[in-house]
């Protein structure tokens, strides 16, 4: 069930997975980017979980605005707009339909993320990791393992959009830095209970 | 001071390139308000929506035209046309030969319709 409650869990685990997972994630981005992955997460994780701190939410659609919005701030690069779309995307979606479920918020984030990225499956992107996730939360069937997969599933792709695909080939063997935030993302929104499948 | 309906922002990865092509351009046109977003708040490699917004607003011009490196600025830079008021056309196109291009043909009021048609040729991104 989403709550305000449960979605401030899940965005306090996700910002401590970011910072824990700070330099992992930059690495993987050396490989085949700018290398400024792990860093520009970091300091949006730093600046949301004091945002989260200092604020008091009536409304999740105030919460998932907010959450956007310091993503936008504070990440940069092209993670910041991406992450931020995904969320403010989210925060729109609720508002006009406070029934919205998991499966209806997540789908209007990977909404954002497309609408702003403009990527589309196999192009090893976090949208590779996000449609797998929206369709296993439709189906009621996520768990660790699916969102790993498709981390993994990356490794092979060739990057056709976003700084490694400057690379071409040389960006097969390497996964994907965005997929792999974004797996934190998911499994942190497990641990969270946001989804409780 | 507006010395010209449209104004040119210039958006890239780094600070100095996009104060370096505002330099070049204000060569070729004097009148027109040319304002550069580059790099990060604390000056590092990467695009900024806050300094974009910024950017945006010190315009007096309610109508810009904006030139972008690469990909994420693009992105932060659609995010900052969809929080404001004024009037900002995005162009894929080659960043400094279509900035320059622009900011000649503005110094000589040529119509902005007739900007777009030959920015179309240098359409690269």
């Amino acid at each position: 069930m989403l709550s305000i409650e449960n979605v401030n869990t899940w965005m306090n685990l996700f910002s401590e997975q970011l910072l824990e997972k700070k330099t992992y994630l930059s690495e993987l981005d050396t490989a085949i980017g700018d290398g400024d992955h792990g860093n520009n997460l970091a300091r949006g994780a730093a600046a949301l979980k004091e945002k989260l701190a200092d604020n008091e939410y009536e409304t999740l659609t105030d919460l998932l605005k907010d959450i956007g919005m310091v993503f936008v701030s504070k990440i940069g690069g092209a993670s910041g707009p991406l992450y931020g779309s995904a969320f403010i995307s989210m925060a729109k979606a609720s508002k006009e339909n406070e029934e919205l479920d998991l499966a209806g918020l997540l789908e209007a984030g990977l909404d954002g993320i497309q609408k702003r990225g403009k990527a589309v499956a196999g192009e090893k992107t976090m949208v590779d990791e996000w449609i797998p996730v929206v369709d296993a939360v439709k189906e009621n069937s996520l768990t660790p393992e699916v969102i790993e997969e498709a981390v993994a599933k990356t490794e092979q792709m060739k990057a056709t959009k976003g700084r490694a695909s400057y690379l071409g080939d040389r960006s097969i063997g390497h996964l994907d830095p965005g997929a792999m935030s974004s797996s934190y993302l998911f499994k942190t929104m497990i641990e969270a209970g946001v989804y409780d499948g | 001071m507006m010395g010209k309906q449209i104004g040119i922002l210039l958006v890239s990865h780094v600070e100095e390139v996009a104060k370096g092509l505002t330099k070049l351009l204000n060569q070729v046109a004097a009148d027109v308000t040319i304002i550069p977003a580059g790099g990060t708040e604390d000056g590092e490699v990467g695009t900024s929506f806050d300094k974009i917004s910024a950017a945006v607003e010190e315009f007096e011009e309610d109508t810009i035209i904006a030139f972008y490196d690469l990909g994420s600025a693009k992105m932060n830079l659609e995010m900052a046309v969809e929080t404001t008021d004024k009037e900002i056309t995005l162009y894929d196109t080659a960043f400094v030969e279509s900035a320059y291009t622009a900011a000649s043909l503005l110094q000589v009021d040529v119509p902005l319709e007739d900007i777009d048609k030959q920015l179309a040729e240098l359409k690269v991104k």
